[in-house]
């Protein structure tokens, strides 16, 4: 039933509330006619929930509009804390999709996630005879999935976990350093999506709309060869660009960082892994868009496809 | 023996932080600089082995793509010249601290407390022409702050080669002490000279409410029962100090003020507060009836109104003015995650939903000598956005909105307004939300961080210089991940119903907490001795009053306690029992076993006689303005868009994080090109709801160099009429109000008091009238009144200002307008009527004037305008909406056509208008209550129909092309330009400050 109501919370459009149970059947019985949900409901019911887990502890701060993301997309999605896991109170084998998402973790101070990603590398989980990158490795290593978005990515990339070239994870091949601007920026920018690209999260999407919230965002490969292999193996995924050209670009603001290639967004060569600096969660409802007053948009933002993605792909895999 | 690692960016990697601090030495301090290059320097006061440092240097420490280290030996030796800058010892080290865990997750084992890291930066000059002068001028003028830095200049050619091992660990070798006073057998200088001595702030009179309470024989025979005497504890004087201060009692609001209006009639006012602030929202709570919305006001850390059935909104707005004056990053960052446990305590806590901030400052462009021991503007506007950044988006709260102030009268001290938003369900278990009951028998506990010497007598600054030895102890540097992790656990232990009672440590620290929870109970019983430390060496006193940041104090039961300490453990988070609350009627504090402390909170809390005071209002009078309307309308235009108080200020707004929580509705930057000036902000708390919460503010300290009465009214007219212009309704909306003056009280070295207080006694009446005829309640608010400065013959006042903070509800977002004109063929127009109300304008400060003829506000009219333009947006006829105020009306047409991208044909023979008729006076007059709307022409009829009764006219329209034409009043055109070069004027002014 929770596999349900889950379903079901995501087609009813942000602020309507469906509360009582008989405008609740009222409702659904006017969906049925809406094939992609009937079968999408039935997948649902034979097959159990997609669950996600979002990380949240030590500055982390977007835990609460991703988990929403989720459940947008129509997952079950809980907040566990840090120390849960390293207290062996949950662990990441119950879960489909990982996100860690943004946020300041232990205030950036040693550089953008780098306090943190020590904490994932070397801490071991009490109770258990394990260290918590080994439960993570476990997780990947079963084909499930995670995203990393800002500070994530930043934790993913400094982890090692991306951008995770022939499953090379746990040694750091790639950074996000300070803008070239020396400064933080809250602006949204254009993106490109690489069709080719294994990403499972950005199947059927070509382009996006988002914001930029960092310091850190530049990427920069350790060398040449790393770079030409990722964008060999297309693992590049998202590109700020200009929206003039559509082309991707150095351009300040375009690219607000300075990334090397523009690379805003990197997979690992599964697909499975994706970090990104612009904040889908960000996204998710028409009013987040800077211009809703002026434009005629969609009542879903852009940012939610990419949760709808990786839910489908779980469905599709991994239930 | 300390080991020192250097970290720095590997050849070819870019230096971002470097060459920025080269742009400034350029830009901003006029020296030649070549090159820049910055150092992370670790400083290890630790036992590891050379195997370990291996591992923490390649590690955490540095990253291996980009940068490169060196362990005890310098990492460059390419430069000319090198300025190490780290912290004096006892400042907070944020980075140190982070350092420290990290080595401890990597070498998966503790350090002891004792052990510790130490960090610094090193600046690597190049430069033919820099010289030792040049270099110290850069130390001290851009990278260090004295009170809190030390720094090291090294010059290449004079250079061993050696690294500098320095370890900034606090030494204080001396046992805690407590000392006692017989103060019945002082004279009344000898009490004066005691005040004054320990920067205790008390006058004569309360320093002998003091002395008669230790007087009473009942007093004396209980205290000997616990093993005190007559005399008073140097714990007690502190603490009576810091309950009874300004800050804490606002004695100057609670006092009695004979009044002289300029008439010669006097009248006696009991209580500003009472009176007006109080008054004034008792009656509208009255009048609203079953309406009201308001749950909690003037009594908690922060005020607390209704949102929806479900949910609760807690407001406050703090200021951090004379800590931002010393350290202007450290004091703003203090400011902003101080104000952030407000909300958070009160009632039994609030989640943070959004900052908003007002700063005033002097010119950044100021160039005339500065007084001594003043930082320069520029340095106090860059170091206050950079701790609002830190503070605000390292916890994870957007900063929605916010303004800057210029007036020179700053440059003695800025202000530095912090306020923080928060929601709470209406009741947690079963309980309304807004309250807290510390029971007793609760255990007194204390989360967050440890205490240290700092932010001991933060209100006064010590004179005493400050050198290596001791610890600072004027300024702060607050640490928004070491609240983070302790909000991010307290919500937790709320939601469980674990604790009944919580308060922030701010003002006066645990003696000030504590004091005020034990009125909950009826007592307190506090061990000093267990309270943990940053360093060894306190005394008590000092730990009982110091203000370390990051802390709450929580009353928990029995039944939770271990699982309450348990969960802190797990998140990380230090959690402390003090002691226990009581209903004895006393508070009790002990250290090691001892009683130091034995007060009844009776006298502790009410014991502060009420202070007399006199007030006399004289309105002034400025010579009246004598110029000809100027030839160049597009000229003067352009340069009132320049102006300081009205240009753009996206640099600073891009910097702050306003999008954080996934609820951002309306944004600070709307418009076209997302540059336009937003007037307010909307954020939707909850999710999967459309319900907005309205941010605005409103402030326009100018007006009160004429009368600070319409000034107040004007700042709560701008505030409220900004919530309303992007869909605000009268119908629920709160305000704060929030008070920085000069000294109001008359005395010898402050000759013209009696006036000042007149001023403050104006801004209230204001507040009552006003807040009164807009329905619009005050539930908190905060005051700041000794806002000046003097050394030797120089003072400098900063300008009486008051500032409104507007909380409203929207209840569907998607109705929210924006300032940005739609569409070209759009119908612009005016609402309300325009006057000639110049003085202190804009306009007049640009053509060196302040004149007589100030806006004032008509309530009725303004009322009903809003409540009818309200109902316009509601139907949704309203295509863009923009407030008049700074620069006036023509000002705000040019921001709404450029932030729409269009422009606009516009008569002003159309403007509804009375006094001189003069077309610079139409364009640039301030009359308040005004609004610039654009509409399509197809909702023409209906928005006419609906705004029936008010004044409004249609001035003109948007266009397609770029043009922007303004015809006189005498038919001909007077300005003709195009949007692009307005846009340009406007985002010229504060543009090189960030790049």
């Amino acid at each position: 039933m929770p596999s349900l109501l889950n379903l079901v919370a995501c087609y009813i459009p942000i602020g309507e509330k469906v509360n009582a149970f008989s405008i609740y059947l009222n409702w659904l019985r006017g969906r049925f006619w809406d094939l992609l949900f009937c079968l999408k409901l039935c997948k649902c019911l034979y097959m159990g929930e997609v669950k996600c887990v979002v990380i949240a502890g030590y500055g982390t701060n977007c835990e609460e509009e991703t988990a929403f993301a989720c459940k947008r997309a129509g997952a079950r999605a809980d907040i566990v804390h840090i120390s849960e896991l390293l207290y062996g109170e949950k662990t990441l084998d119950n879960y489909h999709l990982l996100c860690f998402p943004g946020g300041f973790l232990d205030g950036d101070d040693l550089g953008a996630a780098k306090a943190a990603a020590t904490r994932w590398r070397y801490a071991r989980v009490k109770g258990r005879e394990e260290a918590l990158f080994e439960q993570l490795m476990r997780f990947i290593n079963e084909g499930k999935l995670v995203i990393g978005i800002c500070n994530g990515f930043q934790l993913m990339v400094k982890l090692g976990l991306l951008p995770g070239i022939n499953r090379r994870y746990g040694v750091q091949s790639a950074t996000l350093t300070y803008n070239d601007s020396g400064r933080f920026e809250d602006r949204w920018v254009y993106l490109n999506i690489d069709p080719n690209s294994p990403c499972v999260f950005t199947k059927g999407i070509d382009k996006l709309y988002l914001p930029i919230r960092h310091g850190e965002g530049k990427f920069v490969p350790q060398n040449e060869a790393i770079l030409a292999e990722i964008e060999e193996r297309h693992l590049s995924v998202m590109k700020y660009i200009n929206p003039h050209t559509n082309e991707p670009t150095l351009e300040y603001p375009f690219n607000p960082n300075g990334s090397i290639n523009a690379i805003a967004g990197l997979c690992d060569s599964t697909g499975r892994l994706l970090g990104m600096m612009p904040h889908p969660e960000a996204f998710l409802h028409f009013t987040h868009h800077p211009r809703w007053t002026r434009e005629k948009l969609p009542e879903e933002g852009m940012g939610l496809a990419l949760f709808v993605n990786a839910i489908d792909y779980i469905r599709q895999n991994l239930l | 023996m300390p080991t020192r690692i250097e970290v720095g960016f590997k050849s070819g990697i870019k230096d971002a932080q470097g060459e920025k601090i080269a742009k400034r030495i350029r830009n901003f301090l006029d020296i030649e600089v070549d090159e820049v290059k910055t150092v992370f320097v670790y400083t290890i006061d630790a036992h590891l082995s050379q195997e370990e440092i291996e591992l923490v240097a390649s590690g955490p420490f540095s990253d291996p793509v980009i940068q490169e280290y060196a362990i005890d030996h310098p990492l460059s030796t390419e430069f000319d010249w090198m300025i190490e800058v780290g912290f004096k010892p006892g400042v907070t080290d944020n980075v140190g601290k982070t350092a420290k865990e990290a080595i401890e997750w990597r070498l998966s084992r503790k350090l002891n407390p004792e052990e510790k890291l130490y960090t610094s930066i090193l600046y690597l000059l190049k430069g033919k022409t820099l010289n030792r002068d040049l270099v110290e001028h850069i130390a001290t003028e851009l990278l260090a702050n004295p009170l809190i830095h030390r720094y090291h200049i090294t010059e290449r050619t004079k250079w061993d080669g050696s690294v500098l091992l320095y370890v900034p660990k606090v030494k204080l070798i001396k046992e805690p002490t407590v000392q006692r006073y017989n103060l019945s057998l002082m004279s009344d200088e000898e009490l004066l000279e005691l005040s004054k001595s320990r920067l205790l702030a008390l006058d004569l009179n309360e320093m002998k409410a003091i002395v008669r309470y230790f007087k009473d024989p009942k007093v004396i025979a209980e205290r000997e029962k616990v093993g005190l005497d007559e005399r008073i504890t140097d714990v007690e004087l502190e603490s009576i100090a810091q309950t009874w201060s300004e800050h804490c009692k606002h004695k100057i609001f609670n006092g009695i003020i004979h009044y002289t209006d300029e008439n010669g009639n006097s009248r006696v006012i009991d209580s500003l507060f009472d009176t007006y602030i109080k008054g004034a929202t008792d009656r509208i709570r009255r009048e609203k009836g079953k309406d009201d919305f308001c749950l909690s006001v003037f009594k908690d850390n922060a005020g607390v109104i209704k949102f929806n059935e479900h949910w609760n909104l807690v407001f406050k707005v703090e200021t951090h003015n004379s800590p931002s004056a010393l350290d202007p990053y450290g004091g703003a960052l203090t400011g902003i995650v101080g104000v952030n446990r407000d909300p958070f305590g009160t009632g039994k806590g609030a989640k943070l939903i959004f900052n908003t901030d007002v700063f005033c400052f002097a010119s950044p462009f100021y160039d005339k000598p500065l007084p001594p021991r003043l930082l320069h503007p520029r340095r106090i506007f860059e170091g206050v956005r950079e701790g609002v950044e830190h503070g605000g988006n390292k916890s994870g709260i957007p900063t929605v909105n916010g303004c800057i102030v210029f007036d020179d009268r700053y440059l003695g001290k800025p202000l530095v307004y912090c306020g923080t938003g928060g929601i709470m369900p209406a009741k947690i278990n079963g309980q309304p939300s807004y309250e807290k009951q510390a029971k007793p028998g609760d255990y007194i506990i204390m989360v967050g961080g440890r205490i240290g010497k700092d932010g001991i007598h933060g209100a006064t600054f010590s004179s005493e210089e400050l050198h290596e030895g001791s610890p600072v102890t004027a300024v702060q540097i607050g640490d928004p991940i070491t609240q983070k992790k302790m909000f991010d656990f307290l919500l937790i232990a709320r939601d469980r119903g674990w604790y009944n009672s919580i308060t922030d440590n701010g003002a006066g620290g645990l003696s000030c907490s504590v004091g005020e929870m034990a009125q909950e109970s009826g007592g307190a019983e506090l061990h000093l001795n267990k309270a943990p430390l940053k360093y060894a060496g306190l005394d008590p006193w000092e730990i009982f009053v110091s203000e370390s940041q990051e802390r709450m104090t929580l009353a928990v039961p029995e039944k939770h306690l271990e699982e309450f300490l348990e969960l802190a453990k797990k998140m990380d988070v230090e959690a402390t029992v003090l002691g226990r609350f009581t209903n004895t009627g006393k508070f009790q504090v002990l250290f090691e076993g001892k009683t130091i402390f034995y007060l009844d909170l009776e006298f502790l809390h009410h014991g502060v006689p009420q202070k007399e005071m006199v007030a006399k209002w004289s309105p002034p009078k400025h010579p009246e303005p004598e110029f000809p309307c100027p030839q160049d309308l597009n000229e003067m235009l352009k340069r009132m868009l320049g102006r300081l108080n009205i240009c753009s200020k996206e640099g600073v707004v891009r910097q702050y994080d306003h999008e954080v929580q996934g609820g951002s509705a309306l944004k600070p930057l709307v418009g076209v090109w997302d540059h336009g000036p937003s007037d307010a902000a909307i954020v939707r708390p909850l999710l999967d709801s459309l319900e907005g919460v309205v941010v605005a503010n409103g402030i326009c300290p100018r007006y009160g160099d004429i009368d600070t009465y319409h000034m107040a009214a004007c700042a709560l007219d701008e505030a409220v009429r900004n919530a309303i212009s992007v869909g605000g309704s009268l119908k629920h909306m709160a305000t704060l109000d929030n008070f920085c003056w000069c000294d109001p009280i008359l005395s010898e070295k402050n000759p013209d008091g009696d006036y000042k207080l007149a001023q403050l006694v104006r801004a209230n009446q204001a507040l009552y009238d006003y807040t009164v005829a807009y329905g619009v309640p005050c539930i908190s608010g905060k005051d700041s009144m000794k806002n000046d400065y003097r050394i030797g013959d120089i003072k400098i006042s900063i300008p009486p200002t008051i500032l409104f903070s507007v909380i409203g509800r929207i209840p569907d977002v998607r109705k929210a307008v924006s300032m940005d004109a739609k569409r070209p063929g759009d119908l612009v127009y005016i609402l309300g009527i325009t006057y000639d109300e110049l003085g202190a304008s804009e306009y007049f400060h640009e053509m060196g004037f302040i004149g007589n003829k100030v806006p004032q506000v008509r309530a009725e009219v303004a009322k009903k305008l809003y409540e009818s333009l309200h109902a316009a947006i509601e139907k949704g006829l309203v295509a863009s909406c923009h407030d008049c105020s700074d620069g006036g009306l023509g000002v705000a047409l040019a921001e709404t056509a450029f932030a729409g991208g269009f422009g606009m044909e516009i008569d002003l023979r159309q403007v509804p208008y009375e006094g001189i008729r003069r077309d610079d006076f139409v364009l640039f007059s301030e009359s308040q209550s005004r609004f610039i709307v654009t509409i399509h022409p197809e909702n023409r009829e209906e928005f006419e129909k609906t705004l029936q009764g008010n004044i409004l006219a249609r001035i003109g329209q948007v266009l397609e092309e770029k043009g922007f034409e303004v015809k006189g009043l005498k038919g001909e055109t007077i300005i003709n330009t195009d949007i692009l070069s307005l846009k340009k004027a406007w985002q010229q002014t504060l543009k090189g400050l960030w790049e």
